[in-house]
C-alpha cells in the first residue's frame, strides 16, 4: 500500500483517472427521515463541495448511516430534497449512481465471493463499457474490444491500490484491508465525480488508516467525497468539511477546528458517560460530581 | 462386457441429457436461489410445439430453432409474470409457484396437443454402430445428442466466463444489491438467466424426445427427477457440478437397469439423493460453504 501517497501515472489515455478538475457539488437540504413513528433523521443539511472531502460524523445511532443511504437511494428521506449536478434527484434509486457518476463502498467489504479481484473490480467498471446488450452477449468483435478495454481499466485500477497482484486470486483467500483495497479499487474504476466511503477505516491498522488518509487526500482532487468514519483522527485529517449529527439532529458543521472546538460536539461525544455516571452513582448513593472527569 | 460397453456408452449418452438439464436448473438457482420444477413441463411444452411443426412437414431442423426460441421466450416471460413477484422473499413460496407453474403447464399442453402418446422422430438414424459382429448402444443420433449438449456447455461457458453479460450474471447472482450499486441491470441479468436456462431445458426436451421416440404431456416428468439428482449431486452452484453429475448419475442409473432391474431405476436415483444428502450436503463441487436447503 506504499504507493498510495504518490501522484498517479497520468502519461497515457488509458488510465483509468484522466486530470480533470471535478465540478459537481452534492446539497442535501432539509433532510429527514421517519421510520414508521420514528425520526431516524429531522432537517439535516450538507454540501459536499467539488473536489472535497466532506466527514460526516456522530456518536452510535446518530443517523450517519442513514444519511448516508439516503444519498445513495437506498433509504428514502421524507422530507427535504438531494441536488447533484445542479439537478434535483428524485426518486433516486441504487442503479442509477454509477450513471450519475456516484459510487459507493459499503460498511466491511461486499465484494462478490465467486469472482477473482480483477472480475470483481470489472463489475464496477461496467458502465464503461460500450457494447450492447445482444452484441454483448453473442460476442461480437466491438465487444471483445470492450472485454479487452474493461480489463486494462480494471488491472490500472488495481495497480493504483497496489493490489494487481492479487488479480486472479478469489477475495475469500485474501486478507482483510487487501480486499477493502480491492473494494476501493471497484469504486474508483468507474472513475466516479462523488465517492461515497462508508466506514473506510474499520478492520485497519494504524499504519493502513494513515495510508488511507493520504490515499482520500489524493483522490479529493479528482472527486468529491462523503466520508462517513468514526475513527476521529483520520476524519480531522482528512476532511475539508464536517458535518456532526446526533440522534439524527445536525448539532454542528464546519472545518476540522471548528468542529472540534464546538461545546455541543464534545458533549454530544462525552455527554451520554457522564450521564450515564451520574445516574449509576445517583442509584448508589454515591455523590455523582466527584466522579466528572 | 459387450452388455458393459453398451450398458456405459447409454449411460454417458442419457447422463449428457440429464447434464443438460441439471444445468438448467443449476443456472437459475445461482440467479435466483429458486429450483425451477417447471422446467420439465416448459421443456415438454416446446417440445410439443416443435413435434407439431414437424408433424405438419417442417424439417426437424426448423421444430428444433423454434422450440429452443420458444424456450427463450417462455422463460423470460416466466421469470418476469410469475417469478419476479416472489423473487427475494421466503423459499417456500417460490417452490409453491414453480410447482403450480407446472400442473398448470402440464394441463396447457394437455389441452392444446391431447393427452396420448405421439411418435417423435429422430433426427438422424437410431440403428447403432457395428464393432465387429456387434451392435454398439452408439448411433449417429446418440453422436448428435452428445454434440449438441456439449456445444451448449461449452457456450454457456464461454458466456459466464469471457463476455461482459456474463460477468453480470455471475456478479447479480453473488450479490444483487451490491451488483445494483454498481450499476448492473439485475432484473434484465435475472430474466436472461431465466431466458437461456428454458433454452437449455428445451434443447434437453428435444433431445429426450427423440431418445424415447414417443412422447406425451407428462414425457419430462422423470428427467425433472433425474436432473434435479444431478444438479444437488454437483452442489447446485456449479455449472460443472451439473454436468458431471449428470454424467454420474446417467451412469449409476444405467448400471442398475442392465444388472439389476429396470422398474429399479427412480428408486435408485433417489437413493443416490439421499446419500448425497446425508453424506455431503454440499455436493461434489460446490463452490460455496454456506448452501441455503
Amino acid at each position: 500500500m506504499g504507493t498510495l501517497a504518490q501522484p498517479p501515472d497520468t502519461t497515457g489515455s488509458s488510465t483509468p483517472y484522466e486530470d480533470r478538475s471535478p465540478t459537481a457539488r452534492l446539497e442535501m437540504t432539509g433532510i429527514s427521515v421517519a421510520f414508521g413513528g420514528i425520526k431516524a433523521l429531522t432537517d439535516v443539511s450538507l454540501t459536499v463541495e467539488p473536489g472535497q472531502v466532506h466527514g460526516l460524523i456522530g456518536p452510535n445511532g446518530a443517523g450517519k448511516t442513514t444519511m448516508f443511504n439516503v444519498a445513495c437511494g437506498l433509504v428514502r428521506n421524507t422530507e427535504g430534497r438531494i441536488t447533484w449536478r445542479g439537478e434535483e434527484l428524485r426518486r433516486l434509486r441504487p442503479a442509477q449512481l454509477s450513471k450519475l457518476g456516484i459510487a459507493r463502498t459499503l460498511q466491511g467489504v461486499g465484494l462478490f465471493p465467486g469472482l477473482t479481484v480483477l472480475e470483481n473490480v470489472m463489475v464496477g467498471a461496467h458502465k464503461h463499457a460500450r457494447a450492447g446488450f445482444f452484441s454483448a452477449l453473442f460476442a461480437i468483435p466491438t465487444s471483445d474490444k470492450d472485454d479487452a478495454r474493461l480489463r486494462e481499466r480494471a488491472m490500472t485500477s488495481l495497480a493504483e491500490l497496489d493490489a494487481d497482484g492479487y488479480a486472479a486470486r478469489y477475495p475469500g483467500s485474501l486478507p482483510y484491508p487487501v480486499q477493502k483495497r480491492v473494494a476501493l479499487a471497484r469504486a474508483l474504476v468507474a472513475e466516479p465525480e462523488l465517492l461515497l466511503l462508508d466506514e473506510p477505516a474499520s478492520g485497519l491498522s494504524e499504519e493502513e488508516m494513515r495510508e488511507l488518509g493520504d490515499l482520500i487526500s489524493h483522490l479529493s482532487g479528482r472527486m468529491s467525497v462523503l466520508l462517513v468514519e468514526h475513527h476521529m483522527d483520520l476524519v480531522m485529517r482528512v476532511c475539508d468539511q464536517i458535518t456532526v449529527l446526533d440522534s439524527g439532529k445536525q448539532i454542528a458543521a464546519g472545518t476540522p477546528a471548528e468542529v472540534q472546538n464546538d461545546p455541543a460536539v464534545t458533549e454530544a461525544y462525552l455527554g451520554d458517560a457522564v450521564d450515564d455516571t451520574t445516574d449509576v452513582s445517583e442509584l448508589a448513593g454515591i455523590d455523582g460530581g466527584t466522579q466528572r472527569g | 462386457m459387450q452388455q458393459f460397453v453398451n450398458l456405459t456408452l447409454g449411460g454417458v449418452i442419457i447422463g449428457a441429457v440429464y447434464a443438460a438439464f441439471a444445468l438448467a436448473l443449476v443456472l437459475i438457482w445461482r440467479s435466483t436461489r429458486i429450483v425451477n420444477f417447471a422446467q420439465g413441463a416448459m421443456a415438454a411444452l416446446t417440445t410439443f410445439i416443435a413435434l407439431s411443426l414437424i408433424e405438419g412437414g417442417q424439417s426437424y431442423w426448423v421444430g428444433l430453432a423454434v422450440a429452443l426460441v420458444a424456450g427463450l421466450v417462455i422463460g423470460a416471460v416466466v421469470e418476469r409474470v410469475v417469478i419476479r413477484p416472489v423473487e427475494g422473499g421466503p423459499e417456500l413460496n417460490a417452490v409453491i409457484v414453480t410447482l403450480g407453474l407446472f400442473i398448470a403447464i402440464q394441463a396447457l399442453i394437455s389441452v392444446l396437443f391431447g393427452v396420448n402418446q405421439r411418435a417423435f422422430v429422430a433426427p438422424f438414424s437410431t440403428i447403432g454402430f457395428r464393432a465387429g459382429d456387434f451392435t454398439l448402444a452408439l448411433s449417429p443420433n446418440t453422436l448428435f445428442t452428445l454434440g449438441a449438449v456439449l456445444l451448449v456447455m461449452v457456450g454457456l461457458i464461454a458466456l459466464f466466463r469471457f463476455t461482459r453479460v456474463g460477468l453480470a450474471m455471475r456478479a447479480s447472482a453473488f450479490g444483487q444489491e451490491v451488483a445494483r450499486l454498481l450499476g448492473v441491470r439485475v432484473g434484465r441479468m435475472l430474466t436472461l438467466g431465466w431466458a437461456l436456462a428454458a433454452v437449455v431445458g428445451s434443447l434437453a426436451g428435444m433431445l429426450i424426445a427423440a431418445e424415447v421416440t414417443f412422447v406425451a404431456p407428462t414425457f419430462m416428468d422423470s428427467l425433472i427427477v433425474f436432473g434435479f439428482v444431478a444438479a444437488v449431486l454437483g452442489g447446485l452452484d456449479s455449472p460443472i457440478g451439473a454436468v458431471v453429475g449428470g454424467l454420474l448419475l446417467g451412469l449409476a442409473l444405467s448400471y442398475v437397469r442392465g444388472y439389476i432391474d429396470d422398474t429399479l431405476v427412480g428408486l435408485a436415483a433417489l437413493v443416490i439423493l439421499v446419500v448425497v444428502l446425508l453424506v455431503r450436503p454440499g455436493g461434489l463441487f460446490s463452490t460455496t460453504q454456506t448452501r441455503r436447503a
